[in-house]
Order: C-alpha cells, then structure tokens, then sequence
C-alpha cells in the first residue's frame, strides 16, 4: 500500500487531465462528475489504506533510495524520481531535490482530511453546480487543486511543497475567478493570487536560507540539523516561512485576500477557502517545529499574530450581512487560533483544532451554499430569516455546525478550541508576554464567534422571512447529493473530537489519542511544552498540588463556557427577542459601528498606502517612459532626419558634380597618404 | 634622359582629361576625356617601364587598354540609350536620380 503513496496525487491528477481535454467536447456531465469524484474517492481510499499500514511500519522493508522506512518516527519516505539535480553549494552540500512523498502522522491528519472532506464537497457539488456553465472547468479546476494540495500535504522536501503551494494557490485564483465576466470575482482572483505572492516570496528566500545553513532541503534532513542553528538564523528563517504561511492561510496582514475569494463558488469556498488550502500555512509551521523551536522569537511572533488575528477577524465578523463573508471572517479568525496553538508549541493542538475546523466550516459552507441554492442566490443576511421550516436538513446540520465552532461541549469544536486555550495560558516565554493574554485574547474570540455565529443562525433560519414573495415562491430543501455530504460532515463534526478527549474530562483515563498519534512528528516539540508547563509550576502555581492543574483546567473551560454563554444571550438578545438593540447601539457608538461595519477600513488603508502609492509610480513611469524614454529615440529620429537633410543637398542626381565630389576626394585622399 | 619629361606630360593629359570631364556636358566629349585621362595613365605607366627596365608596366597597359575599349562600348551604348529617350547627348539632363 505504501509504495502506491505517489498514486494519491496522482490520481486527481488524471481526473483533471480527462476533464480538462475531454470534458468540453466529448464528456456528458454524469462522466464528469464521476471522474471527478471517482478518482478523488480512490484518492481516500488509498490514503485510509497507507495510513493504516503506517501502524505496523516494522512489517514494511525498506528499499534503498526508494522505499525508506523509520518505524521509530512513525515516517516512510517514497522517492519516486530525481527531480532537480543542482551543483554544489557555498557549504560543500550538493543541491539535489528528490520527487518524494512523505507519510507521517502530520501528514497522515492532512491526507485524511484533505481527501475525505475534498470528496464529501465533490459529491455535494455535483449537485451545487448542475446548473452552471462551465461544469467541466469546475471539476477540472477542482480535481488539479485535490492534485495540488495532496503533493503540498506529501511532499519529503520544501521544494515539493511549494509546487503544492503554488499549485493550490494557482488553483484557488481560478476558482474564485471561476465566474469570471464578472469584474468582482475577476478580480478577487487577482487580489488572492497578488496578496499570495507576497507571501510566496518569503517562503522561497526561506528556503534559500534554510538551504545555505542547513545544506538540505528535505524535510527529515533540514530538521534534524536544526540544532546546529543559531536561535537568530532559526528566528530569521521561522520569520520568513510564517511571513509565506500568513499569506496562504489569511493571517494579518494578509488576510485581506480571504473575504474577497467568496465570490467563488461555495463549494469551493468550502474546500478551498476553509478547509484545506488555507490550512497549509498551519501545516508548513506544524511542518517546521523544530526550526521553531530552535528559534523562540519567531514562534512568539506566530502566536501573538495568531492571537490577534483570532480576535480582530472575529470583530470584523459581527456586522457582516454577507453570509458567505461572516464565514469568511471566522475562517480567518480561526485560522488565527491554530496559530495561536502553534505559537505557543502547541503543534498538536494546532493540528486538531485544524482537522475539527475543516469539518465544521466545511459544513457551515456547505450549508450556506445549500441556503443561498434555496434564496435563488441571495446572499444578504437581511434579505433571508424563517428558512427553518423550508430546510429540513440544512437547518439541523447548520446548527450543529454552529454548536461545534462555538464550542459547546461534547461537539468537535469544544475539544480542540479547549486544548488550545489550556495550552495557551500554560505558554510562558522570555518576552514577558505571558501565556494569560493569549488566553484571553482566544476566550474573548470564543464569545465573540459564538455571538456572530448565532447572529447568522438567528437571522438566516429564525424569524419571520425578509425575502420578496417570488423568492419566498421558490425556497426548497436542495436535492439528495447535497444534503448527504451535509449529514456525513454533521456527524464528523460531532464525532471528530472524541479522538482528542483530555485527561481532565475522562477521568484520568488517557484518551487523548490524537496527541498520542502525533508524538512522534512533535516530540522535541513536546519536551519543550512540558518544560513551559515545569516552569509555570514553579512560578503562577507554588506550593500547589499536583491535582491543581486540573482543577484550573475545570475552571478554564467554565470561563470559556461563560464568555460562549455571553455570546449566545446577547445574540438572542439582539437578534430574536429584541431586534431593535442593534440598531439602537450602533446609533449610540457610531464610531465603533462604522468601524467594524467597514472591517477597520484595512482594505481603504491599503488602498491608500499601498495600492495608490503605487499606481502612482506606475504613472510616473509612464510618464516616464512616454516622455524620456520615448523622447531619447525621437530626438535620435530627429538628429537623424537633420543630418540626411544636410547630406541629401549632396545628391543633385548630376553626374558631374559627383565626379568633382570623387575627385576632390582623391585629392584629399593623396594630399592625406603623401 | 629622354624619359624624364614624360611624366609630366602625362599628368598635364590628365589634368586636361579630368577638368573635361567636370567642365564639358556632352556626354561623348566626357567619354573622350575619360579616354586622355585613361591614356595619360598609360603614358605614365610605359616611361616608368621603359626606365626601371621593367615588363611589368606594358603589361598593365595592355590591360588598361583593354578595360578601357570595354568602358567606352559600354559607354557609348548608354549615351545612344539616353539619346533615343530624350534627345539630348547633355549629362546634365539625366538627373533622375536625386532626393
């Protein structure tokens, strides 16, 4: 099973090739659709049959420079080809990248998720996009970017993650411009892939310094070298790939791509844009840990990002009357918190909250696609209310979905939201910013999510309906293929975070597997982590017993309830029982309200000091070029035109004025020589 | 030396030869012109031969000759075109060719 690793990426890969050349002419849509999502089902079920067999590794030979397998760290490396075979570096290393697909338990979380959430949405927009022109493209489009995303997943070396990297971001550029006569999403499209490359840019100059210091670009090489690495050159290089990861994944202060790209459609908002590519920022760190390790400051700057980001984004969240955008500000608000969790060396942590993330927000996208299928493609939160009764099955899983992002306990979102604030207040570090405001920087994103996100279920499906009557004529529950992926991810993100159930809540018992299952990707990791849990023993806690850090655990988590509690009544509050509250708090802080209404007026700062600035130098060196440069070869033109103006006197068209010419000139000629 | 003056001579011919051709505007008298000059040339070449003993210049004369029937067939042969086209043996009517 292991040796077939290369076929996962593969297989999408094909998909794309047959729709990509045949879909157009030769292809009916029900073989479309099956290729489609055939090959990413093989996809999946190659992916559960290799990660299963990462469990009894010992059994699995190696074969050298082809199969290599390290039991002990849980790895199998696939070397399919050579891909780059460079010259020597300045150190003595030799500059060779392998075509090689990686299997850990990291890459094993991302693989299952990917493909099993990626199929879930396939099937689902069969369904969504059944109307639309340009089915083919959809699914071509949407099988390169499952390609894309599972070789960044797999990929054994920088160099082949960044072909995922930028092949998803390719991807997510066509996908949000996938409707493209329309100015917005055209040029969404672009802002995406612009804001992306920025990003892209620090990554590669990582990688050059990760190269030049280390002599390797493969990952197991690159990270087992790490320690020979001043914590400066760690830190500088940590800085640059989270400069890259803040571009893909939307953190500040490149978020600013994300809200835009929700003019794709949804199902790709959901696959791409909540969850699976934006989480390759999260994976590349998790990725990285040691690097991060070695260089603390770089980890700091990650978490204080994050945290921020967790927060700012949730506040830009609350007055949104897109629902699409409200999704998207919590997609970049969450991604936050998965930074958070990595910056404080909670890289498990980071990975759970991002695998029950991906099957929430997924849902939740899922979901509004479903609602906006039913509005006749409305979007507007003020135009919707009432569908309660209309959406038999959207409805229940939206509000699971809800229940799980808001992180009621016993749902998904409880356990992994609850890990990372614990891991977060536990988190000291030598800057003096300690673990508390992290924790309350994350517990108040938490009541602010669960406020906005019951807004949205509030004004969406409560209520009495706010669209107009032909609208109104028109509601229906979407057919069988879009609800199913519906039901499957409503149990997912219910289910999916028993597989990280902390001691605290089961009794001493250790069933938190999924740590377990990632131990070995994140050891050094978590020998740091248990040093900073060591030290916070010592100082905030003295004297206390052991049992203690439990106890506080149960109080954090009551905290965290509560300010989800706050969030809840004020949403019922403002938005059921009494509707006029908002309008009246927004007349009495009306500076506040503007704010947040337009997003902290981020997009018209850039604008001003970015985008202006810029078209201004564009003008300047047009004007530039029109008038110097352009002037330099007219005036060569002109000096030209002058000169044969002056030598064509010469030429009279008689022969005897020539033949004095030649003469004088053999004169001179002589007069010259003797 | 007998020789001696020849020289000169040669050069006053070429002189002749040279301002004919610049000051005359009858294409046949140009073409006589180019011939004095072509011949003092000659003229040069034979008393040089005849004084450094030497074969070379009568050999060169001979070939200056030859050119020189081949320059004036071919030059009387465009004079008779020019004529028959406009009438007029005067070089300083052919001027088509000018800006």
């Amino acid at each position: 099973m292991l040796s077939l690793l290369y076929l996962i990426p593969l297989l999408p890969l094909a998909g794309f090739v047959i729709n990509g050349l045949l879909g157009k002419r030769f292809l009916p849509k029900w073989a479309i659709s099956a290729v489609a999502c055939g090959t990413v089902l093989l996809a999946f079920l190659l992916s559960l049959g290799a990660v299963f067999s990462l469990n009894n590794l010992d059994s699995v030979a190696s074969v050298r420079g082809v199969l290599e397998v390290d039991p002990a760290a849980q790895r199998v490396t696939l070397t399919v080809a050579q891909w780059l075979a460079g010259g020597t570096g300045a150190n003595g290393a030799v500059f060779t990248i392998p075509w090689g697909f990686t299997l850990d338990p990291l890459s094993a979380v991302m693989l299952l998720v990917v493909t099993g959430v990626g199929f879930l949405i396939h099937v689902y927009s069969v369904g969504y996009m059944a109307h639309e022109e340009g089915y083919w493209r959809y699914f071509a489009y949407l099988n390169l970017f499952m390609s894309m995303m599972l070789t960044l997943v797999l990929g054994s070396s920088f160099p082949v993650m960044f072909v995922g990297w930028e092949g998803v971001g390719l991807c997510s550029y066509l996908l949000i411009g996938f409707d493209y006569p329309k100015d917005s999403a055209a040029d969404a499209g672009r802002k995406a892939f612009i804001v992306n490359r920025i990003g892209d840019m620090a990554f590669i100059l990582a990688m050059s310094w990760i190269f030049a210091s280390l002599g390797s670009l493969g990952f197991t090489q690159a990270m087992a070298r790490v320690g020979k690495l001043a914590p400066s050159a760690a830190a500088g290089i940590g800085l640059l790939l989270f400069i890259g990861a803040c571009g893909k994944s939307a953190q500040i202060p490149l978020y600013v791509w994300l809200p835009d790209a929700m003019a794709g459609p949804t199902p790709v908002s959901a696959l791409i844009h909540a969850a699976t590519m934006v989480t390759a920022g999260v994976y590349m760190v998790c990725r990285c840990s040691a690097l991060y390790l070695q260089g603390p400051a770089a980890l700091t700057v990650v978490a204080v990002v994050g945290a921020l980001t967790a927060l700012l984004a949730a506040t830009m969240a609350l007055r949104q009357n897109d629902i699409k955008k409200v999704l998207a500000y919590s997609t970049v608000s969450q991604l936050g918190y998965m930074f958070l969790a990595a910056g404080v060396g909670a890289f498990s942590a980071a990975i759970f909250h991002l695998m029950t993330h991906a099957f929430f927000k997924a849902l939740l996208f899922l979901g509004s696609g479903s609602v906006i299928h039913a509005m006749s493609g409305e979007q507007d939160l003020r135009k919707m209310g009432g569908l309660k009764k209309f959406l038999g099955v959207t409805y229940p899983t939206f509000l699971i979905a809800t229940l799980a992002i808001a992180g009621i306990p016993g749902l998904s979102g409880f356990f992994s939201k609850d890990e990372i604030l614990w891991k977060a207040l536990g988190h000291e570090n030598r800057y003096g910013l300690g673990g508390t405001w992290f924790w309350i920087a994350g517990v108040a994103a938490a009541g602010l999510t669960t406020f906005y996100m019951f807004r949205l279920v509030f004004l969406a499906f409560f209520g009495e309906g706010r669209m107009d009557e032909e609208t109104k004529h028109h509601i229906h529950e979407s057919p069988k293929v879009m609800t199913i992926p519906l039901m499957v991810l409503a149990v997912l993100s219910v289910v999916g975070g028993w597989v990280g159930i902390p001691k605290s809540l089961s009794f001493g018992a250790d069933l938190n597997r999924f740590e377990h299952f990632l131990a070995p990707v994140f050891e050094p990791a978590a020998a740091e982590e248990a040093h900073a849990a060591a030290s916070l023993a010592d100082g905030s806690m003295a004297g206390h017993e052991a049992g203690s850090g439990m106890g506080l655990e149960y109080l954090l988590m009551l905290a965290t309830l509560g300010a989800v509690a706050v969030g809840f009544v004020l949403a019922y509050r403002f938005y059921r029982s009494r509707p006029e509250i908002p309008q009246r708090l927004a007349g009495r802080f009306p500076t506040l309200g503007n704010l947040l209404a337009n997003k902290y007026y981020v997009d018209e700062l850039y604008d001003a000091i970015l985008v202006q600035p810029y078209w201004r130098l564009c003008d300047f060196l047009s004007a530039f070029d029109k008038k110097f440069i352009d002037g330099l070869v007219n005036a060569v033109g002109a000096f030209t035109e002058v000169c044969s103006q002056f030598i064509k006197l010469f030429q009279t068209g008689q022969v005897r004025r020539y033949a004095l010419w030649f003469m004088l000139g053999a004169i001179a000629l002589l007069w010259y020589l003797v | 030396m007998i020789t001696s003056f020849l020289p000169l001579v040669a050069a006053v011919l070429f002189a002749i030869g040279a301002i004919g051709v610049l000051i005359r505007r009858n294409a046949i008298v140009i073409l006589m012109c180019i011939e004095l000059m072509l011949n003092a040339v000659n003229l040069t070449f034979a008393s040089y031969a005849y004084e450094l003993r030497s074969m070379a210049g009568h050999v060169f004369i001979f070939f200056v000759m030859t050119v020189a029937a081949a320059e004036a067939a071919v030059g009387l042969g465009i004079v008779i075109a020019v004529f028959r086209k406009r009438q007029s043996a005067d070089v300083d009517d052919v001027n088509l060719m000018r800006w």
